[in-house]
Formats: structure tokens, sequence, C-alpha cells
């Protein structure tokens, strides 16, 4: 399989008010209006996989991808169920390592950097995950994002001082701070679950990352919460590189400024989130986005 | 409307449930369940109120701190300060000895578990000390500590170590504490949804941090569980505590280093004390008998009050699993 070449950056195209192409195969939201209203002012190129493989055991879960990764950019992996794109998500911080059966073939890269090479929790600091399900640890709202500033290894720790900004920073970014900001010793299980997501997004912001991951991040959540993650996303796209998988695919057509279709292992399509929504190249992924399968 | 339900045809009423035969046996199933969790309440209840009221007959403060003395009769056989301190001691020992080696093993088994093998065998060998009875944990104590390696753990004269000790009586009550530490921290950390343990690795830390700072504060509700569990069967224990404590009615220290002296030597505990007084043991004080089994049974009985405690305070919120 070629390597796919990514679109270049500058030709995003943007419309509010896009509207289908008339072929009869993009689905109603098309017109809706999308959440990404500008493009980002810069992409950088910050991780790549490069005919990537992974098998659990016999079973091939993700078969030879290339993909870019860049910040400034949202980049939303759909596909349906089993189609590997979180096995694909997981490979990037290495987190399928912690499955004994699985194997990768192919190279990932960050900033040029085999990330295979790596330390496994250096590499976990620049590319940082969020869950399906919100999983704050079982501490304050603080304590949770304290956790990941301090350092492990050595034998100081860093005090509240030096600490307290950087929380309240990534709490911030997460734009969870006004809600949180008068009680932060507060058990971070007695948060709504979007707070919930919110405070597992500044825990995953507090290590500085490049590279953001969201694994289905809003599927336990209520449309409200969604609407508040997904303009959070958007916002953060200038920060990191934010790879989001996701099943809702109105979802993926508000926020991604990219979408990768996933199919049984194979990356079917890359492709601008317009052009692939409103003209999609394959078939299988005009099936898939107006819901013949899925 | 009357298209659609020509098209699907009512559906044939459902049969009637079957007769009433498995019923009655259902009946018989359900009274024999009542009937037995009753008897079970009523045994309880009747030792607790048998203990109470003898207790309450026997007990008096003066008991809890004077110190055991032999004697033809009541009056001059003093109280018990001496085992009631002693059963302390030994819990302290036992537990200091047994709460890091179980929670340790448990997070090997729980979060690492390689060499697997290993892992396996380590497994079965914690439910075997578990199954062995305690007479026996003892027997193999006092073959263990009278081994002249060892000598300085208990009064040793002339090269014959004597083996019975403070220390000696401690450490192998520990394996009596040491798989129920094992198993209920275990099953604390493998209650814990895998995405938390993911979700510490995805910001770049290491299973170790992952396991101090994450595992072991959320699991610590099972932790406590399985102490206090265990600090009961210690507390209980008295096979162990007759064979390698030496059984003397009063702290006899070896030696004259103020705590060393004690811990090396040999005394009593409130279980011993008991089996000493009662009508089968040499002193036949069954009066003090029921008082000292009264203020072992008001310890216990604390105890699993603290673990019930403890796990109502630990419910402060979970994760959807």
């Amino acid at each position: 399989m070629e390597p796919m070449s990514p679109p270049p950056a500058r030709q995003l195209v943007v419309g509010e008010h896009a509207s289908p192409n008339g072929n009869g195969s993009a689905p109603a939201f098309v017109s809706a209006p999308r959440r990404r209203v500008k493009p980002s002012q810069f992409a950088i190129d910050r991780m790549l996989a490069e005919n990537v493989s992974i098998s659990y055991g016999q079973k091939e879960a993700v078969k030879d991808v290339t993909l870019p990764i860049r910040q400034g950019e949202v980049l939303a992996l759909i596909g349906p169920s089993g189609c590997g794109k979180t096995t694909l998500l997981r490979s990037l911080n290495r987190l399928t390592e912690l499955t004994s059966s699985a194997s990768l073939r192919g190279q990932i890269t960050l900033d040029g950097a085999d990330i295979s090479l790596m330390d496994p929790t250096l590499l976990r600091r620049r590319v940082t995950m969020v869950f399906q399900q919100p999983n704050p640890f079982p501490l304050s709202v603080y304590d949770n994002v304290a956790y990941v500033l301090r350092e492990q290894g050595s034998r100081r720790r860093p005090g509240p001082r030096l600490l307290d900004g950087p929380v309240r920073d990534a709490l911030s970014r997460a734009g969870l701070l006004d809600e949180v900001a008068d009680n932060l010793k507060h058990p971070a299980l007695k948060l709504s679950g979007g707070q919930q997501q919110r405070l597992c997004i500044a825990r995953a912001l507090a290590a500085q990352p490049e590279v953001l991951l969201l694994d289905e991040p809003c599927s336990a959540l209520d449309p409200q919460s969604t609407q508040v993650i997904e303009d959070l996303i958007v916002k953060l796209r200038d920060d990191v590189a934010v790879v989001i998988v996701t099943h809702n695919l109105q979802q993926a057509y508000r926020i991604a400024d990219y979408v990768g279709f996933m199919y049984l292992g194979e990356l079917v399509e890359y492709g601008s989130g317009r052009t692939m929504f409103s003209s999609p190249r394959e078939q299988r992924t005009a099936e898939y986005i107006s819901g013949a399968f899925g | 409307m009357e298209a659609g339900a020509l098209a699907t045809p009512p559906r044939p009423p459902r049969p009637v449930p079957a007769g009433p035969t498995w019923r009655l046996a259902d009946r018989i199933g359900i009274a024999l369940c009542w009937a037995l969790g009753a008897l079970f309440c009523a045994i309880a209840a009747a030792i607790v109120i048998f203990m109470l009221v003898q207790g309450i007959r026997y007990v008096r403060p003066s008991l809890l701190v004077t110190h055991p003395t032999a004697g033809f009769n009541e009056t001059q056989t003093g109280g018990f300060l001496d085992p009631l301190l002693g059963t302390l001691l030994v819990a302290a020992i036992a537990i200091a000895i047994a709460l890091p080696l179980g929670v340790a093993t448990a997070v090997w088994l729980s979060e690492y578990g390689r060499p697997f093998a290993l892992a396996r065998l380590t497994e079965s060998a914690v439910e075997m000390v578990a199954g062995t009875p305690s007479i026996v944990l003892a027997l193999f104590g006092t073959v263990v500590f009278s081994s002249p390696a060892l000598g300085f753990l208990s009064r040793s004269s002339g090269g014959v170590v004597f083996g019975r000790s403070f220390f000696a009586a401690g450490a192998i009550l520990s394996l009596v504490a040491l798989p129920l530490i094992v198993s209920s921290t275990r099953e604390g950390l493998q209650a814990i949804p895998t995405h938390l343990r993911e979700a510490s690795l995805a910001v770049g830390k290491t299973r170790f941090a992952t396991v101090r700072r994450i595992l072991l504060p959320t699991a610590r509700p099972s932790v406590v569980t399985g102490t206090m569990l265990g600090l009961g069967r210690v507390i209980g224990d008295t096979a162990i505590i007759v064979i390698l404590l030496g059984a003397t009615l009063r702290f006899n220290s070896a030696g004259h280093a103020p705590l060393l002296g004690v811990l090396k030597g040999t005394g009593s505990t409130l279980t011993s004390y008991v089996y000493q007084n009662s009508p089968s043991g040499e002193g036949n004080q069954p009066s003090k008998a029921y008082a000292a089994a009264f203020v072992l049974l008001a310890i216990v009985l604390v105890l699993n009050a603290a673990v019930e405690i403890v796990r109502r305070r630990s419910q402060v919120g979970s994760w959807n699993p």
C-alpha cells in the first residue's frame, strides 16, 4: 500500500454553512454549523505513523496505517466498533504495550524521533491520553492534577507553592477552574460526569503534552457536557495536536479538521473533514457516513 | 391501525407457569434458609449474651490493672494486666510483620505477577498457610526458633535456645494474619478498574508511582479490612501462644534491656489466660476466665465495628464500571 500523502494544511476549506454537494451521499448534518469556524493559523507535523500494523496474538487489529498528526488540527478517527481505531490511538503513546499479546510493526515518530526508543514514561508525558470513561483518581480535584506534576523518582517533590500555578493553569485550560476554584480540595469523584471528564483533560494537559489523545471522551456524557468539551477541544487545537476517536459522526463533523475512516483495521480514507463528509472518495466511507452500516 | 393488527396476528396468551411442585420446593428451600439463618443468629446472640452476663458478673475494673499471681482462691490470684498487655504486644508484633509483607505480596501478585510460575506458587503457598491449623504452625515455630541461629530472639542458656518468646509467638502469629491481609488487599486492588491504572500510566507515571499514589490509597479500605480480620485472628489464637509464648503468668523478661528484654522473654495473653483458668486448665478459676474472655470478646467486637465503620466511610464515590 502506498503511503497516503496527507493533504497540505493550507488547503483547508472552511465553510460555516457548508451544503451537501448534491451527490446524495452526504448525510443531513453536513449542512449544520461546525465548531471549527476558522482554520488554525499554523499546522506543525508532530507525529507520524508509518505503515503501522498492530496485532493481538494472531489477530491483526490495525493494518498498515500511515497517518500524520499535526498540531493546529483536530484529527478524528471514525469507524465501526472493532475497526482498530482505539488500538491505533493507544499505540501512539505505547499503551498497547500493556497488553502482553500486542505487537507492533512499522514506525511511529514524535518530532522525528522513533517513539519505540523513548522511555515510555517520558513519551506518555508528551503524548497524554483521556479515556472513554471519566476516570479521575479518588483524590481531591487539586491532587488529581498535582499528581501529574509531581516528579517521580526524585526525592524533592515540588511544594505547594510551585504546584499551585501549574495546577490552576491546567484547570483553566480545561475550562474547569471557574467551577472548582473555591474548593480545590473537593473530592474529584463527587464532580459531575462532564466535570470529571474535563478534570481528566486538565490532568492530561498538566503534563504539557505535545499530543493529546482522546478516546471517545464524550460517549459517557450528556449533550451539554459534550458541547463544552467539544468547544474545549477546538480551543486546544492550537497548543497541542489533538487526536480524537469517536463513534459520533456528527461530532467528528463538528470538530475535526481531518478525519480518518477506519474499517476492519485499515485506514480506508483520510481527508479533510468537509471533503470526507460531503464527497467521500471511497464507497465504504460513503456507506458508513450515510448510516448504511456501523 | 387495523391494517397493522391484521398484519401481525395477536400472540397466543402465555402459558400459565407450571404447577405448584417446584413452588413447594422453593418454599421449603426458603424456609430452610430462614431457619438456618435464624439459628445462626441465635447461636451468635447466645454466645454474646452469655459472655456479657458472665462477664458483667465477674469483671471488675481492678482486674484490668492488677498483675496476676499464683494462688488458691480468687481473692489471691489477682487480675490480668499482664495477659492484656501481652495480647496487645503480640498483636503489634504480628501485624508489624504481616502488614508490610502482606501488602507487598498482594501488590506483586495483583500488579506485576511475573514470573508467572512464581506468582502462582506464591498464591498456593499463601492459601496453604491460610489452611494450616495454628497448632501446626506453632510446632513449626518451636523448631525454627530453637535453632541457634535465632537464639538472639529468645532466652538461651549454655547454648540451649529456649525458643519461646514474644518475638517467636508474634512472628508465627503473623503467618495467621498474612493470608487474610494478602487476599483482602488483592481483592481490593483487583476491584480497581483497569482504566484507572491506564489513566495514571497515560500521563507518564511509572507503575510504582501508580501503585504507591493511586492504587494503594484507593484500596486502603480493603487493606484495613484485611488487617482488622487478621488482627482478630491473632488476638484470638491460643495454640501458638500456649506453645510459643511460654505461658508464664507474668512478663518474664530475658535480660535487663527495657523493651528488648520483654520481647525476648515469655509471658501470657488473654487467650492463654482463659485457657489456664478454664475448668480444664491448671488455674481452674472460671470466674477469672469469664472475665478475661469477656474482655477478649469486647476487643474483637470493637475491631469488627471498626471494620464496618471503615467500610462505610470509604463509600466516597465510584467510577461507572
